[in-house]
């Protein structure tokens, strides 16, 4: 199946989303990245047990620590996805494509010529 | 262990506002097993803030160590190198933490990044809950092992009051009644005549009421 999906997401590979850890959620958003978001199996179906529930609960602590220094929080989602649903993973890449699109470059980027550069 | 929480972001940002160098120093004793202010949370605080700076085009440049614990000066004198490379530290410990932080680096200025609020241990999974006020002598083995004095909102010796209803202390909902639980514990463990002991009045003056308190291990003194 070849599947298209926008070419600005950067896929980064983890065993399992529980390795996701808040402070990874964050150093993105602090080196300029417009959104990040983390695709997860579904709910009942970690093949740890409840790394994917343990990191939704990690992405809303990012998410409050962004709504409290006035970063949409919007720009960190948590999508939960069968690793057999090829196309509701270019779908979702596509969703949170225009969803960021609509919010515009990262307020962190528009400051920082380094990373303006790095992450255009 | 000591229980804190992390100040707000919006309290933090507003202390550090005049600087533009910073140290944010952890602490691996009780605030590491409570979450507050370990390796973890002192590198998430950093990126917090190094956004929100970099979002007010404002940038602030953050380190940030994690010493053993901040309330014994044998680790504290390991930042001597360090600590005057800032404009400021922010520390994570428990108040003793940028106290022992500022009396023996007098030239530096410090900032408490955490609330420290009871002594108590986790319950689940991210709660925590007081069980001691260190009111400086201990009755618990009379209660079975359940503290009044840190538990009952009134530090009754002989309970419950009168706001003690369905299990629940009158001053929320969410607080049980702690007499209650042990009068209940009493009637299990079919000792429940040991409640009619009339106590004396507690002698106040080994908690803080006393003022400052100091403990002094002659053996240990040099
Ligand atoms: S009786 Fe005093 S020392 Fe003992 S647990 Fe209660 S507050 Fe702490
Ligand atoms: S209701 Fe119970 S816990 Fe609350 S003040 Fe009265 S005796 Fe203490």
């Amino acid at each position: 199946m070849r599947l298209n999906y926008p070419s600005e997401v950067k896929v980064i590979q983890v065993p399992c989303t529980g390795r996701v850890d808040i402070i990874h959620l964050l150093n993105a958003v602090e080196k300029g990245a417009d959104g990040v978001y983390v695709a997860g199996c579904l709910e009942g179906e970690c093949h740890y047990l409840t790394g994917n529930i343990k990191t939704r609960k990690k992405v809303e602590y990012v998410k409050k620590i962004l709504g409290e220094i006035g970063i949409e929080p919007e720009r960190v989602e948590m999508y939960n996805l069968s690793s057999a649903q090829g196309a509701r993973f270019a779908e979702i890449a596509r969703e949170m494509t225009a969803k960021i699109r609509e919010l515009g470059p990262s307020p962190v980027r528009m400051n920082d010529p380094v990373s303006e550069k790095k992450a255009a | 262990m000591i229980v804190a929480d992390r100040k707000s972001l919006e309290e933090i940002q507003e202390m550090i506002k005049p600087h533009r160098k910073l140290l944010i120093v952890g602490c691996k004793g009780c605030v590491t097993v409570c979450n507050v202010g370990g390796s973890k949370e002192v590198e998430i605080l950093a990126s917090a803030l190094t956004i929100a700076r970099k979002k007010e085009n404002n940038e602030i440049e953050i380190d940030t160590t994690t010493i053993e614990r901040q309330c014994d000066n044998e680790y504290v004198s390991q930042l001597k190198e360090t600590v005057g490379n800032y404009d400021a530290v922010l520390s994570m410990a428990c108040g003793v933490g940028p106290q022992f932080l500022s009396e023996y680096y007098r030239e530096q200025k410090f900032y408490p990044a955490v609330n420290t609020t009871f002594f108590g241990g986790a319950v689940s999974h991210g709660i925590w809950e007081e069980r001691c006020a260190g009111c400086g002598t201990c009755i618990i083995h009379d209660f079975d092992g359940i503290c009044p004095i840190a538990r009952c909102a009134k530090s009754l010796l002989h309970g419950p009051c009168g706001g003690s209803s369905n299990g629940l202390c009158e001053i929320s909902k969410e607080t049980i009644c702690i007499w209650d639980a042990i009068v209940a514990k009493k009637i299990e463990q079919g000792r429940l005549e040991d409640l009619l002991k009339v106590r004396p009045a507690k002698d106040w003056r080994t908690a803080r009421d006393g003022g400052p308190r100091r403990s002094i291990r002659e053996e240990l003194t040099r």
